[in-house]
């Protein structure tokens, strides 16, 4: 039993890294604010969720898993909820969204 | 099984230096704030890792639990003070 569960515990921590790496790489590289909330809200969201779920495989059915739990509900809703309320601060405070040079729409 | 986590702990923190070039570059504010952010969420998982590897993980998840919180409202609040553009005066 405890083969599968390490097995899958790597496999579930690499695939989250991965995912905040990519959202780190987003972070820096996209050319506008609001393409880079998309790289923050949902990468690395994506990212967290899958390191919380093997900690929580790693752990077993224990105290520690539900409060895991805990963590990856909150962080599933708090972070696409702040980066909506910058972005939305961001387009009240009068940053236009990025277009393309040929005035396609890129959103 | 250990040193995965030793591994990934090291890993993670390459993860987190990189959008500092944004928090210091960013030509907008709000740039800055999205890097902060971005380092602010991950260092939670930095955390909960680092609980792992202290062999203490109940502590380290209400540190985590706590740290997640005060980033989430930290950023909502920051977005409001500067959604009033109220710095051109």
């Amino acid at each position: 039993m405890t083969e599968i569960q390490n097995i899958l515990t790597i496999i579930l921590i690499v695939a989250g890294s991965f995912f905040m790496l990519v959202g780190s790489i987003g972070v820096v590289r996209l050319p506008d604010f609001f393409t880079r909330s998309h790289a923050t809200s949902k990468s690395d969201t994506l990212g967290i969720m899958l390191i919380i779920l093997g900690l929580m495989v790693y752990e077993g059915f224990c105290l520690n898993s539900l409060k895991l739990l805990i963590i990856f509900v909150f962080v599933a809703i708090a972070n696409p909820v702040g980066a909506h309320a910058l972005a939305r601060a961001a387009l009240s405070f009068g940053i236009k969204p990025w277009f393309k040079k040929e005035d396609k729409k890129e959103e | 099984m250990e040193s995965f986590f030793i591994f990934m702990a090291i890993g993670l923190t390459v993860i987190i230096i990189i959008p500092f070039y944004r928090v210091i570059e960013g030509p907008t504010v709000f740039d800055r704030l999205l890097g902060a952010g971005a380092i602010g969420t991950k260092t939670l998982v930095l955390i909960l890792l680092l609980g792992h590897l202290f062999g203490r993980l109940e502590m380290f998840i209400d540190i985590a639990l706590a740290y997640s919180i005060l980033n989430f409202i930290g950023s909502l609040i920051v977005a409001k003070y500067f959604s009033t553009d109220n710095s051109k005066e």
